[in-house]
């Protein structure tokens, strides 16, 4: 049991501190792919360091909520990232919280991004809320139901117990799970405020949803809000490991496994961002109105994924 | 036997009933304090609040001990009130309890400033209001409560037309009194069949009636209809965005918080307990309505700019989740699932005891707004979190709960719901195995969008500029209201972060409705309700995780860093003019909903000029189904009214010979 803490608590630290770095890998290989030179990994690291360092500008008419946000989303997303597994499997405080909550989770975050961003009132503050609530709105129930689907193959919500099966089973073909990643990787990039449904380096008024929304924070507030966010983008890469290519995390109890685990998770991590780069370098950002048809796919295929299943796997 | 033992404690019923005669008591005094306003609002409010209080014991008491009843000699002769109290009226009761005892205390402090007639008069509907909502739960035969449900919807009118001044609540509250009334009718029907020729209408005699398939189908179609009507589903939902803006905040949050849940009580005590059988169909057919009137409601809330009306909108989503749950239910239960149906019926009952809950708050959160600023538009307000941060922070509470999101309680039902779906497979029904998963999608998706509408709700009401300069003089609601608030806050937290203990407490009203218990495979910590390896969730842990990590976090900036903040102009990328009107307004936050569900509403805009130096946006998006089944009836009704208006000329010669040949015709008829 006491190892068992210790390993969560080494998890989830592990998470917050290499969560910036993945973010530095992934906008370094974007550098390359278009062709520029690209800053170093740790840049991300760099960054947080000098906005931490500096005086928080805040506008006067700022309500607590404001000030509170940053540290309510960060701890949410710290919270997240302790119940996905990446390592090992075994995790004390995954009963806590199964996937619904994780849903949960992310949503309350989500939910109190939204308000500070309108908390201001600036123009673009409360577009960047209603546009992130409007991706939000279907992205939320797709992902749920690509939980859904891997729930029922595995008969449960624990995430632990999800791997466990998954990543134990015998090879056979889930064609419910096929379609659960394909909308799962559809949801991943809308949540993360990724091409093509936002773009995280732009500041142009006609696409921002992420940007506009923080438009108005700054140094220690912003710091945690980039922090979170790396955090976020950590914890959908590890859950898209979790789910779909699960080999490699130790069992419970297995801890002769973990270097291997940390090594299979750094190759999994570093591949998996590549190919985010290079989707988002080979696509389009899609118009605002057609974010709502690409989550309806994503959603359409997560539904099928959970019918499929029901008809012919049962 | 009585005189022998003076000191036994009467039962509960007996309890209940005399809560009943005291809520009567209290409310035709009032009638004689309308001298004095001061002694209304601050001693025959408390005193209605300390009543709720016991009801709530009360109901409490009846979970756990023996069903208790006794036959009240008042009434028609003949047909004295039959009253019982089981575990399924004493969780309403205790609801009831709950939820109207924060609203009462709070409505003491609203209702101060009110003239002292009218507020003698409300005073006086409003505890028959709550005696009528008591006496539906208690009553154990058809006539007590229909008495009790007339009782109820009356009073509920006049509370509905308390401003009868305006025009506009004058036809919400007609609307309100006619949907009542034809729901009425319908359980009218609903007991006539059920009791089946005998001529006896107490529940005791329908329970042991045995009835066939069609028939019994026949009494769970008209009271699907009937209390249908009362809880708001599609189509009956239409009185509900009427009715309550128009009603005074705390009776709107009573109404919705309360009221609709009696409706929810009456479906489930004629189906699962009158009723000897159950049929599967039912439950797919309520499955279905539910849905609709989930996704209906969420996405209507989404476009309204009055608050109240979104508050009402969201109360017809909640209707519908419930329906929803209530639809599953039967559906496992008639599949002989006990153990499922056992589940989404502890769903059931845990979303209306949060809804009781969430929505009383939500409601006379808008009521200090409305007190404070005498605004109902959401493009009239904004910004007010700082002038009310009480309100403020307490109506967060609820729009976070509401919302569905950890820990509070709306995610705990939400929970549990989503939980049953995962445990589906293997139903005898092929066809419910392609059902099952969309409306899983369909619930989620509402759920989703319910987190929309409560951004929009909170965020544009308290947060932002405010829209008007006359925000700033806002004040902050009294103590009153404030205790009141945060007693329903706290019924929010505590049913969110003790959910094991809620289950323990509903295992009778489940065991007594569907024979079958949930057990909590966890501990008082966490909640499982199959077995811990399925499913777990334990709120309370996740609290303290979330707040240490954000106590660490913020601690550990402040020791490595710095703690210090400028204040300045906000930045909004360097536009240098910004004014209130640049922010989303109501409408423009709904706009994205507007425009994909676009299908379902009748739009109506009117765009300003380009060159006009005062612009003025209005934008409405109506029911469509106001337009497709409503005016089509009332333009019906209208004309058989007309042509049965040719009869009367005003002349006596014609209307003696219609006596004489209705006489001729009865003589024939009869003597044939």
């Amino acid at each position: 049991m006491s190892t068992g803490i210790l390993l969560q608590l080494a998890q989830t630290l592990l998470a917050i501190l290499l969560a910036p770095l993945l973010m530095g890998w992934v906008n370094q290989c974007r550098a390359w792919l278009q062709g520029r030179s690209a800053p170093p990994i740790t840049q991300p690291y760099r960054t947080l360091r000098k906005l931490f360092h500096k005086d928080a500008v805040i506008a006067h008419n700022a309500s607590p909520l404001f000030r509170f946000a940053p540290y309510m989303i960060f701890a949410c997303m710290a919270l997240a990232a302790g119940i996905v597994p990446t390592l090992a499997n075994d995790l004390p405080f995954s009963p806590a919280a199964d996937v619904i909550a994780l849903v949960g989770i992310f949503a309350l975050a989500r939910v109190f991004l939204a308000l500070a961003a309108m908390d201001i009132g600036s123009s673009f503050g409360t577009l960047g809320a209603r546009r992130e609530m409007l991706v939000s709105f279907l992205a939320e129930p797709a992902l749920l139901m690509v939980f859904f689907t891997a729930s029922l193959i595995s008969h449960s919500t624990e995430l632990p117990i999800i791997v466990q099966t998954l990543a134990h089973r015998e090879f056979a073909i889930y064609p419910s799970l096929a379609f659960a990643a394909v909308a799962f990787w559809m949801i991943s990039v809308a949540e993360n405020a990724r091409i093509p449904v936002d773009n995280p380096t732009t500041h142009l008024e006609l696409t921002m949803i992420h940007e506009a929304m923080i438009l108005e924070y700054s140094a220690r507030h912003l710091a945690l809000i980039e922090w979170a966010v790396a955090l976020k983008l950590f914890t959908y890469s590890a859950l898209g490991i979790a789910l779909f290519l699960p080999w490699g995390i130790a069992a419970q109890g297995d801890i002769a496994a973990l270097p291997l685990a940390l090594v299979a998770m750094v190759a999994k991590l570093a591949i998996g961002g590549a190919a985010l780069s290079f989707l988002e370098a080979i696509s389009a950002k899609v118009r605002l109105f057609r974010a709502p048809e690409f989550l309806g796919t994503a959603f359409l295929l997560a539904v099928l994924g959970m019918l499929i299943h029901f008809l012919l796997e049962v | 036997m009585m005189e022998t033992l003076p000191l036994l404690p009467p039962d509960p019923v007996q309890w209940a009933w005399g809560v009943v005669l005291f809520w009567l008591a209290l409310g035709f005094t009032a009638l004689l304090l309308q001298g004095s306003p001061r002694l209304l609002s601050r001693l025959v409010f408390p005193l209605g609040a300390l009543g709720a209080l016991a009801i709530a014991g009360v109901g409490a008491a009846g979970l756990t001990l023996p069903i208790s009843s006794i036959v009240l000699p008042i009434g028609l002769p003949d047909l004295p009130f039959h009253l019982r109290l089981d575990a399924l009226s004493g969780f309403f009761m205790l609801l009831l309890g709950g939820a109207a005892f924060g609203i009462t205390v709070y409505a003491s402090g609203y209702f101060r400033s009110m003239a002292a007639g009218p507020l003698a008069l409300l005073a006086l509907w409003y505890h028959l209001f709550l005696a009528g909502m008591v006496m539906v739960l208690l009553a154990d035969d058809a006539y007590a409560f229909m008495v009790a449900w007339e009782v109820m919807a009356l009073s509920s009118y006049f509370l509905v037309t308390t401003d009868h001044k305006i025009p506009e609540i004058r036809s919400a509250g007609f609307l309100y009194l006619l949907i009542a009334h034809v729901g009425a009718v319908s359980l009218l029907l609903t007991f006539g069949v059920l009791q089946g020729g005998h001529g006896d209408y107490t529940f005791d005699t329908m329970r042991l009636a045995e009835m066939t398939p069609f028939w019994a189908s026949v009494v769970y179609l008209l009271a699907l209809f009937g209390f249908g009507a009362k809880a708001g589903l599609v189509p009956m939902h239409v009185w509900l965005p009427e009715a309550h803006p128009a009603a005074p905040s705390p009776v709107s949050a009573l109404m919705s918080g309360v009221m609709l849940k009696t409706a929810i009580y009456g479906l489930l005590r004629v189906t699962f307990d009158l009723l000897n059988i159950q049929i599967g169909w039912w439950g797919t057919l309520a499955l279905a309505l539910g849905l609709i009137t989930a996704l209906y409601g969420v996405i209507f809330a989404a476009v309204q700019s009055d608050m109240k009306r979104l508050l009402a909108w969201s109360s017809i989503e909640n209707i519908g989740v419930i329906i929803a749950a209530f639809g599953l239910t039967l559906i496992f239960y008639t599949d002989g699932k006990g153990a499922l149906a056992a589940l989404t019926l502890t769903a059931l009952l845990y979303h209306a005891l949060n809804h009781a809950f969430f929505k009383g708050l939500l409601f006379v959160g808008t009521g200090s707004v409305l007190h404070a600023t005498g605004v109902r538009h959401m493009g009239h307000l904004g910004g007010l979190m700082r002038f009310m941060p009480w309100t403020a922070w307490l109506t967060l509470i609820g729009a976070l709960a509401i919302a569905g999101l950890p820990p509070l309680n709306g995610f705990v039902s939400e929970w549990l719901l989503l939980q049953a779906f995962l445990l589906t497979p293997g139903l005898t029904q092929p066809y419910l195995n392609t059902v099952i998963p969309v409306a899983a999608a369909t619930v989620a998706l509402a759920a989703a969008l319910a987190a929309y509408v409560m951004v929009k709700f909170f965020g544009v009401v308290f947060l932002g500029q405010p829209r008007d300069p006359a925000l700033h003089e806002a004040h902050e609601a009294g103590w009153a209201e404030r205790l009141g608030m945060l007693w329903l806050a706290a019924g929010c937290v505590l049913l969110g972060l003790f959910p094991a203990q809620v289950i323990d407490w509903l295992t009778p009203v489940v065991r007594l409705l569907v024979n079958q218990t949930l057990v909590n495979d966890g501990n008082w910590l966490m909640l499982a309700p199959v077995s811990a390896e399925r499913a777990s969730y334990a709120p309370l842990i996740f609290l303290v995780v979330v707040v240490g990590v954000l106590l660490l976090t913020f601690l550990w900036v402040r020791r490595v860093y710095h703690g210090r903040v400028r204040r300045s102009d906000p930045w909004d990328c360097g536009y240098p003019e910004q004014d209130a009107r640049m922010q989303d307004s109501a409408e423009g936050f709904g706009q994205p909903i507007r425009q994909i569900f676009e299908v379902f509403m009748k739009v109506e805009r009117e765009t300003p000029d380009p060159f006009d130096r005062n612009p003025r946006y209005r934008g409405a998006s109506l029911d469509k189904l106001w337009f497709i089944l409503y005016e089509p009836i009332a333009r019906v009704t209208d004309w058989l009214s007309q042509q049965a208006g040719r009869l009367q000329h005003g002349r006596i010669q014609w209307y003696l010979i219609y006596s004489f040949a209705t006489l001729i015709f009865l003589l024939i008829f009869t003597t044939r």
